[in-house]
């Protein structure tokens, strides 16, 4: 229990993703069977302790600390299961820091086995006996989703390192294996054989495409490859076998039960690579619609019905059971078609393919797609086989020229890790108001797309014209005649009613420094909300 | 010019005296002023936040400890630090107050007993007419190798600080947290562990316990820490071998591995930029609260303080017998209200010019 109260409280803090890994790692390491599994299925999210609810701990800490006291503990710490952690009378009897000694799997026994009645007891019982780091753990476990900045996909390239495997190799068994994850552990080090592909409808790792750089298109002969737009959804993986039907994410996340009006269609017996859309095959929506329906863990009939998915599929990976990814792309997508024609035409549809004579006339087509729904084109080699991972070559992306934006620096923060004395993040604003009163308002944050050399030249622009500071951020100076003119590239831009500014944009970075541009001349937040109404 | 005299009676504290009390109540010994903490009738202050004629100083910390005023009394250390921050001639005239030590100011019998704060660190305890005010400045009861250990002074009013009184506020042992630091200098070799300090009191003492730890590599230190280590070390606090940490004799590669040391403003400074790939560390009680270390951008934190944690608080309260307690910097809402539940009389004393975040 205390290396995983030390762990969580490590991941907490560290920003980089080496340094998560490393902490990860060398905890999976050093631990043994089955807390490392339990520890892995509590940041996987694969660890549900029924009996106890989050409201249950108020109660408990209401009976034991003055509630003056608590109140002004709370307002100042701001997050409950810390202020529970740290106010939690400590017992003076000798059996203090107990619980702190028990195994992980000693707690999580403890916890699940608990009833509803004696949930509360059970709680406090182990929360008395534990040191504050452990409480804080416990008090994380039962609450669940233990939102330390570590993902599913995180913890599962840590468990990857021990080998090492490639975590495709995980992502694979995944769904097969179950907390501790005892016979995963025995693989790596080398103590048993690899575990079999025992269920059905298990993820199987996505092929993924590179994109075209300079000069990759004048190597290649476009009769070699096919064409078809690519979908600005989210890819996901259709697995219907034997009877069970999952749908999952590209990194092997179980999405099922956030989509059943999908998982929950008529069956048939294949997999399928495709991306997840909202609306219908004939009225696509935007990726503002598809928002609607991400990061549910359910979905309420209403929402399932003013925003219905549909997958727009593009590769077959099995059929009927039989393996069908080492067949040629045009094999495959000649089975595909067969199989989506005789599919619910509301549910799946077929990922058209763009006729095309050479390298311009495509380009044409990227440049103009006829649905914002599309962010430019995909080449797939008509030849190859369905490979895991980025292999160079088969697949390319070529997407659409982002937009950009010019925008004015108006706060800028200091960074984390390596860049903990550089300012790096950069709040950026855009002109609004009118002419003679025009003032900034903020529309979107970036921390990278620029050189070590321009962190450095930006850092000692914030620092020479810092006009205010609070904490970690310096307000700079930015007005009409003084301020640092940065070109932001974004992916798309949606509605927001949580800025100011009425828009959210989409992976935005620098992709210039524009020294030369007087601020007065940055874009006015008009030319931002055109695009919106596009 | 009117200079401190000791006096060589020794009082009984509330002995047959007590008769006094009445005559004397508490707001007529001590009383919040704007300088500071005012005594009429010793015509003194303690710990005066602006210049004034007679000051008595608790500790060496720039908030308690100022120039410009005309006398000083303060322990031997403490106006030797003053001298190193201010200048030999930061006071006109002082006097050393030997711990313990009876001194008459004007009739009043004033002692300084150590408060186990920072070295030098004293509670002023001040006496007429069988009535005892212990002014502590700012203390701590957890075992500290740099400095004397404080002393329990049974008083009637207790003026207590409250920079950490809420009840979320739970030091753990200091030996557990140098080993967390340690056991990340062994995970990430590749790494330098910037651990910032404040200048006076914690940077030593993170050295000290570094090294009763075990830890026998150089530190690096800081140039802002090298006056104040140097006299650490002169007292006879050893802290073992330190090096400053500059570039000009090596590359950046030379600091992989090592524990710097330095202020906490310099970590958010350019002079960072020479370590590779730093883990920043914080030493101070507000590492207790993980979104305080979030918003520093500390990657870990470690939780030292030079001042009491809510227990001990609590305790010290209880243990000085004061029927009547005044709070000064800090959260003083909590422990009035901590005073109230106990059936005793607190009151904040609201006075201005300390900081109540520094630790």
């Amino acid at each position: 229990m205390k290396r995983f109260a030390e762990l969580l409280d490590r991941l907490v803090l560290t920003p980089s993703r080496n340094g998560k890994l490393r902490l990860l790692t060398d905890y999976f390491r050093v631990t043994e069977d089955p807390d490392r599994g339990l520890a892995l299925a509590a940041i996987t999210g694969d660890l549900s302790i029924a009996a106890i609810k989050p409201a249950m701990l108020r109660a408990l800490v209401a009976e034991r600390v003055d509630p003056v006291l608590f109140g002004y503990s709370y307002d100042y710490v701001g997050d409950l299961a810390e202020t529970v952690s740290l106010v939690w009378p400590a017992r003076h009897d000798g059996d203090t820091a107990s619980a702190s000694h028990m195994t992980l799997a000693e707690v999580i026994a403890k916890l699940q086995s608990a009833s509803r009645s004696d949930g509360p007891k059970v709680l406090a019982g182990l929360l008395d006996r534990s040191d504050i780091a452990a409480r804080f753990a416990i008090i994380k476990l039962v609450t669940g989703g233990l939102r330390i900045g570590v993902s599913a996909r995180l913890a599962k390239q840590a468990v990857a390192d021990l080998g090492p495997v490639d975590v495709a190799e995980i992502e694979e068994l995944w769904h097969g294996l179950e907390p501790p994850y005892t016979e995963l552990f025995a693989w790596l080090e080398g103590r048993a054989r690899k575990p079999e592909r025992a269920a059905f409808a298990l993820f199987r790792p996505v092929m993924l495409a590179n994109p075209v750089g300079d000069g990759d298109l004048e190597r290649l002969d476009p009769a070699d490859y096919a064409a078809e737009w690519k979908w600005d959804g989210i890819r996901v993986q259709v697995s219907f076998e034997g009877g069970v039907r999952r749908l999952y994410s590209r990194t092997g996340d179980d999405i099922s039960r956030a989509f059943p009006d999908l998982a929950g269609g008529i069956g048939f017996e294949a997999v399928l690579d495709g991306e997840l859309l909202v609306g219908s095959p004939a009225a696509t929506g935007t990726f503002s619609d598809l928002q609607q329906r991400l990061n549910r863990k359910t979905v309420s009939p209403k929402i399932m019905q003013n925003h219905p998915a549909f997958v727009r599929c593009y590769d077959l990976l099995q059929l009927d059971g039989e393996d069908v990814r080492a067949l040629p792309f045009r094999q495959r997508r000649a089975r595909l078609e067969d199989l989506v024609a005789t599919l619910d035409p509301a549910r799946f549809d077929l990922s058209p393919l763009v006729a095309f004579e050479d390298w311009k006339a495509l380009e044409d087509l990227r440049i103009a797609p006829p649905h914002p729904i599309i962010e430019g084109v995909m080449l797939k080699r008509w030849d190859s086989p369905y490979l895991a991972g980025r292999p160079k070559g088969p697949w390319f992306k070529w997407k659409r020229d982002p937009h950009t934006v010019d925008a004015v620096l108006m706060y800028a923060q200091r960074g984390h890790g390596k860049r903990s004395s550089f300012y790096s993040d950069y709040t950026f604003g855009v002109w609004t108001g009118a002419e003679g009163e025009e003032e900034l308002v903020p529309v979107g944050k970036a921390y990278f797309g620029f050189t070590d050399e321009e962190l450095r030249q930006i850092d000692k622009y914030v620092r020479d014209n810092t006009v205010e500071r609070f904490g970690p951020v310096r307000a700079v100076r930015a007005d009409r005649r003084n301020g640092l003119v940065l070109e932001v590239a974004f992916e798309g831009l949606n509605r927001s009613t949580r800025h100011k500014s009425g828009v959210a944009m989409r992976f935005p970075r620098i992709s210039r420094l524009r020294w030369d541009k007087p601020p007065a001349e940055a874009d006015r937040i008009e030319t931002l909300r055109e695009l919106l109404d596009r | 010019m009117r200079g401190w005299r000791r006096t060589g009676t020794v009082r009984p504290f509330r002995g047959a005296e007590t008769t006094y009390l009445s005559a004397m109540r508490p707001s007529d010994l001590l009383q919040p002023r704007p300088e500071g903490l005012y005594c009429p009738p010793g015509d003194f202050f303690i710990d005066p936040v602006r210049p004034v004629e007679r000051a008595l100083i608790t500790h060496g910390h720039s908030d308690h400890a100022r120039a410009g005023h005309a006398h000083v009394l303060a322990t031997r250390q403490t106006l030797d630090i003053m001298a190193l921050r201010y200048g030999e001639n930061f006071a006109q005239g002082r006097q050393a107050a030997a711990l313990g030590e009876k001194i008459d100011v004007g009739g009043v019998t004033v002692t300084f007993h150590p408060a186990g704060h920072v070295l030098g660190s004293a509670q002023i305890a001040v006496e007429k007419g069988g009535l005892r005010i212990v002014a502590s400045g700012d203390y701590k009861r957890t075992r500290d190798a740099t400095c004397a250990p404080f002393e329990l002074v049974p008083c009637d009013v207790f003026i207590t600080e409250a920079t950490f009184a809420l009840p979320v506020f739970r030091h753990p042992p200091p030996q557990e947290e140098i080993a967390r630091l340690l056991k990340s200098v062994a995970q990430f070799p590749e790494r330098s562990h910037l651990v910032g300090a404040y200048a006076l009191g914690k940077a030593q003492r993170v050295m000290k316990e570094l090294r009763q730890a075990g830890y026998d590599r150089p530190i690096h230190i800081h140039g802002a820490l090298a006056k104040l280590s140097a006299y650490y070390q002169e007292e006879g606090i050893d802290l073992g071998t330190l090096e400053p940490a500059t570039v000009e004799a090596g590359r950046k590669g030379d600091f992989a591995g090592a524990v710097v040391i330095g202020p906490p403003s310099a970590f958010a400074d350019r002079w960072a930029r020479r370590f590779p790939d730093p883990v920043s560390c914080f030493a101070s009680g507000w590492m207790r609260i993980r979104q305080r270390a979030r918003q520093r951008g500390v990657e870990l934190p470690l939780i030292l303080s030079d001042h009491c944690d809510w227990d001990e608080l609590c305790q010290t309260i209880a243990g000085t017998g004061a029927g009547e307690v005044w709070v000064t910097h800090g959260r003083e809402e909590a422990l009035v209200r901590w005073c109230e539940l106990q059936g005793i009389a607190a009151r904040p004393l609201h006075l201005v010019g300390y900081e109540d975040e520094g630790d």
